[in-house]
Order: C-alpha cells, then structure tokens, then sequence
C-alpha cells in the first residue's frame, strides 16, 4: 500500500452469508479476498479492490458488498481528498499519473441539457412497427460532379460509401489495449449487425481477416501493424490524429500487455513497451494529411473511404474545414470525456472540449463554408445511449462511435483500472486466464443485443419527431431545445432554448 | 441424448458448479444454508479438475456413457439406464460396495458426503432445478446442455 493513502473502497462481507466457497478468492486478479485457515472464514484485503465488482457479480450468495471507505481526511472544500491523494502518490513515485477509460469530472453533460421533439396534432408521429422507417445511413464523400457518357447515360462517380444498418459502430480499441475475444465479439457483432468495429492502432490479427468487410483498420502515430494487406483488407481506413482521452500526445502500451500474439500482430517487440508518437512525424500540415491519405488511397486503389479522426479541441472547426478539403472522406471527432485504456490523468482530466460543442461547430462551419457534402461526420466520447445518438444526429453527425459503452455490454465495471494490465473481466488484459472470462460467444451477441436495441429506440424517438428517416433528421436542430444552457452555449449548439 | 459438456477454453475454474449442484442437490431453500455443510453434507456431483491458477480447467460430471461399465459393476442393480440413455442410480439399492467410482473412467461417480451410497449427476431429474444447474449457473457459457 503506498503511504499516506487510506484504500479507497471498503468489501464488506456478510459473514451470516459468506459460505466459504471461495468464488471471489478465484476470480480476484487483485488478490483482494483469502481463505483463512486460523479462522476458518474469508477475509479481505481492501487496499488493493479497485471495484471493478467481478466478486460482487459473482458471489453465489450475494454476501459481498463493495462501499466508498467512509474514512475521511479533514474536510477541506480547497483540498479534496482525491486532491491529496493525488499528491501522495506522486510523492511516493515521482511519476506521471496514470488513469484509465473517460474523464469522470463533473464538467457538464450537454447531451443531458438538450431535449427532444414530438409531434402533437398538427404533424402525426409515425408507429414504426407500423411504417418503414429507415436507420440506414452511408458515410463518405456526398458531393460528386454529375457526368454522363457520350450516349448521355449517368457514369457513377460515386466515391467509395460505408453502409451501416444503425449509425453506430464499434470505436477504435486496439488489439493490445484490448483482448483477443473482446476483439472477436466486437468484430462478429459487427458482422451481425451490419456495421463496423475499429481495429485502433494495434494492427488487425490474422484470425479476424474474415470479418475485414465489417473492419475499419487504423493507421496511427505509431504504425503498428501497417503493412499493404492490412490496408486492402479494411472496409476503411482511419488515420488518427488525436483521441478524445488524450488530445496531443501520443499512446504508451506497457510491455507486460504484449504478449507473442501482440507482438506478431503489431510487428513489434514482445515485452517492450510501445510508444506511439504525439505527432505523425510526416504530418505537420494539412497539406501532408493530404499527402497520407492520397497515399493510402492510391495504396487501395481509390476503392475505400478514408477516416481522419482528431479530438475535439479549441479550435477543431478550422481543423475540420482543412480535413474536409484535404480528401478525407470521413471525419470522426473524439470528445473529451471519450474513454482509454491508459492516459496520463491531467491529460484526461484537463485537455480537450465536449463533444456536443464540438460538433454543433464543425457541423455549422463546414455548411457555411459550403464544404459540409465533402466529408461524413462521425462523433465519440461518451454516446451513452440511443438519446444520445438521435441528440448527435440532429446536431449534425451523420452516426456516432460507441466505445466505453460497448465494453460495458461486454462486462466492463468501469474500475478505471485497464492500466494495469489485470482486469477481471477479461478485457483490458493480455493475461490467458483472464482474457479467458470474457467469452466471445456470449459478448457478441450482447453486443449485438445493445444495438439492435438502439436501433429500436432510435426508430420510436425518429417516429415521435415524425421523421421517417436518419436522412431527416441530420443537422435538424429544430428538433432539440436545451434546458438550462445559457445563451453562449445555445449559439454554440445552434439550438434554441426550451420555450421557444 | 442430451448431454452436459464443457468447454475447457471457457472453464475458469472458480468452482461455481460445484457449489450450485451441492445446492440444487442440498433441497435447501437458500444457498447461505451451505455454510459449513458443504462437503461433510453435501457434496457435488460435478468436480473441477485442473490444478489452481494451473491455466486450464475442466468441470467433469458423468458422461453417461453408452457403454455405461459402472452400471455393469454394480453388484446390488442400483444402477441402471433408461431409455434416454441416462445412467441412473437408485440409492435405495445401493449398497456402498462403490466398485462403481472405483471403474468409472471420469471419477464421475462418488461416494456420497454421509458416505452411504454412491451419487452422480443425473442432469438435475432428481431435484427442483429444472434444468441442469451448472449448465444455466456457470458464468462464462463453459458448461452447455446439448445434443451433440
């Protein structure tokens, strides 16, 4: 335990309960609970619980109970415990602090301030199990010159689409930073649904080749895994500039996550941490993003979308019209509260703007610019649910990236401990016996299970709105009213106030 | 004939099994109730092999074999199989000589915990579970109930 700092949860056993049967004992990677032989009973070591509720979930019994340890420090409003904490325990390592999945600070939650229509007699809801009601959304590049053969027949132009049966897909999670089967249940699920997963930038293993159709691969600061099969492979192609989490640095994979299937998979080596750059060293323009992805794309034949993914930050409207212009087919902006599996916690914690604000800007600033047809708009960081992906819509996105949400249909507890290599659920970890938990057969079709729900609920809220379509309803701000926003953050979103 | 299987690959050994057939088995009403029983009263029909954080797990529970050679042992006609092809043992008959758990190829069978007479799995038929308890307890998906 390091010094000065009292653990943060209290387990509490129901001893009346409790049969001693050792389940939490042997699902603990934390070595939190122990078989007393003096005693005869469990015990429990509170210091090391990172809540992640693995014991809690399973407990036959339901004899265990993980709280906040009540044990305060004198109650100071300038100095929160979490604050002192912090302090003791750059004391005790000299380091950079460490923290996993989004940003948990109480900075405000647009998505929760911004409401939805319906209609009322003058315009009639649509039952969508009734009448069709179309979810299917195409991203890429819109705005092509008509041309007609010498016969005067129309000659397709049309730049290369993704066809997603929801406007949600699986956010970039890269094989490294995640497990194996978390992988396979992303990449089946995928499949199933008719949408797509994100490979992040830990290159695309061998096994999941045959799920490429559903597979968007990531070419990142680091390269991992690149290689031109990797590439033609993929339905698209991602370049990611920035991540929500972490806007202007790069990504650190501990050694202990890379394992001989890691290292084969990233083409690095095994048990070496890996260091993704801050910058793509051949990227300091937009004229050199321009440079990659015509490189990419000639290295596909012009046969595949290109992503260009960028954090939301100050000004990230000027940096969307430069990517819109660069030949990107796709942007994909990541808010600050989106999630990782390791990033140094000021970063998280301080750096980056909401996603809502983000994207009510690019959406606006690419339309008056008359350049908004040129690129797709994808959005992250934080979807939390179908309110969540309709909200977007109408701001102005033409589908959302789901990703703490997905891992939380997978098992994820969100103990904000993926750094450490050890989670219990068989995600955040390269460890067999605890990759082993998660099993890919069950996680897909939970997977699977969340979207389609999502589908349904974002039919029934499309149909209350009257709206028969997503088409419809991309960039219809008439639709949302904020509640409790101030005037500034209404002329951000573009939306007027509940009333009105 | 439907039988339980397991998939090494999804076992992760946490014994969960174990303690849901001695409780299925136990006719408590509460699974607490076992605190303190469990072995010296009730045991389970289902063991996981494999050593602790050995890397691999198995829950082993009987095969019922077609060529059952436990129900050819049996000295007292406990044992037997119906027409499903599920091996069955009536503890009325039985007369603890236990050459069965001594023929059995998978341990599968054992003594029971008052160490009168043999027990062993007969898919949950024989108490209120419905169906088998590990198949629908098992946290992972490792134990399935199927045709095969």
């Amino acid at each position: 335990m390091e010094e000065f700092i009292p653990e943060e949860y209290d387990v509490l056993r129901n001893a009346e309960l409790c049969i001693a049967c050792r389940v939490c004992e042997r699902q603990c990677s934390n070595e939190v609970h122990k078989f007393d032989k003096d005693l005869n009973r469990m015990i429990a070591d509170s210091a090391k619980c990172v809540n992640c509720h693995r014991c809690v979930s399973l407990c036959p019994t339901h004899a265990l109970k993980i709280v906040k340890n009540p044990d305060t420090f004198r109650e100071n409003y300038n100095w929160p415990s979490q604050a002192m904490k912090e302090i003791y325990r750059q004391a005790n390592s000299g380091g950079v602090l460490l923290s996993s999945m989004g940003n948990p600070n109480e900075y405000p939650v647009y998505f929760n301030k911004i409401l939805v229509n319906a209609s009322q007699v003058t315009n009639p809801p649509i039952d969508p199990l009734r009448e069709p009601m179309e979810t299917v959304v195409y991203l890429g590049k819109k705005d092509v010159e008509m041309k007609r053969d010498i016969n005067g027949r129309l000659v397709d132009t049309m730049p290369p689409q993704l066809k997603l049966s929801v406007p949600v897909m699986f956010s970039a999670m890269s094989y490294g930073s995640i497990s194996y089967n978390a992988h396979e249940a992303l990449a089946r699920a995928a499949e199933e649904l008719g949408i797509y997963y994100n490979t992040g930038e830990g290159g695309l293993h061998r096994d999941f080749y045959k799920y490429s159709k559903n597979t968007i691969v990531q070419v990142a600061s680091g390269r991992f895994g690149v290689h031109s099969e990797y590439l033609s492979a993929a339905a698209a192609i991602e370049i990611k500039m920035g991540q929500g989490a972490k806007p202007g640095i790069g990504g650190h994979l501990p050694g202990m996550k890379i394992s001989d299937e890691v290292s084969k998979t990233r083409m690095i080596p095994k048990g070496i941490d890996a260091i993704s750059p801050a910058p793509h060293h051949d990227i300091y323009s937009i004229e050199d993003l321009r440079q990659l992805i015509y490189t990419i794309k000639e290295a596909t034949a012009y046969s595949k979308p290109v992503i260009v993914k960028v954090a939301a930050v100050h000004n990230v409207a000027a940096i969307a019209s430069g990517i819109a212009r660069s030949g990107a087919d796709i942007i994909a902006i990541d808010g600050f509260r989106g999630g990782t599996g390791a990033a140094p916690t000021r970063i998280r914690d301080n750096v980056g703007i909401p996603i809502e604000l983000a994207l009510a800007q690019v959406d606006e600033r690419l339309r008056q610019e008359g350049i908004r047809d040129n690129v797709s708009i994808v959005v992250a960081g934080s979807v939390h649910s179908s309110a969540d992906v309709v909200k977007a819509i109408a701001l102005g996105a033409d589908a959302c990236y789901i990703g703490t949400a997905a891992l939380l249909a997978l098992g994820c507890h969100l103990c904000r401990s993926c750094h450490t290599g050890k989670c219990n659920w068989g995600i955040a970890t390269q460890r067999e016996d605890l990759v082993k938990r998660l099993n890919p057969d069950i996680g897909y079709k939970r997977l699977v299970n969340l979207v389609t729900a999502w589908g349904h609920e974002i039919q029934e809220m499309m149909g209350g709105m009257g709206i028969n379509s997503i088409e419809a309803l991309k960039g219809n701000r008439l639709m949302l009213r904020g509640v409790g926003l101030n005037e500034t953050e209404l002329r951000i979103l573009g939306i007027k106030h509940a009333g009105e | 004939m439907k039988r339980i299987y397991v998939n090494e690959n999804r076992c992760l050994g946490c014994r969960l099994c174990e303690w849901e057939c001695a409780f299925a088995n136990s006719g408590l009403d509460e699974m607490f109730k076992l605190k303190g029983r469990f072995g010296t009263e009730f045991s389970p029909r289902i063991k996981v092999e494999g050593e602790e954080k050995a890397g691999i797990n198995f829950a082993v529970n009987c095969r019922h074999c077609t060529d059952a050679v436990c129900v050819q042992s049996c000295i007292a006609g406990a044992l037997s199989k119906t027409d499903e092809g599920m091996v069955v043992i009536d503890r009325d008959k039985c007369v603890g000589c236990f050459t069965c758990v001594l023929v059995c190829p998978f341990g599968a069978i054992m003594p029971s915990a008052d160490g009168k007479a043999a027990q062993k799995c007969m898919l949950c038929t024989d108490n209120l579970s419905g169906s088998p308890s590990c198949v629908s307890h098992c946290p992972n998906g490792a134990i399935v109930y199927e045709e095969r």
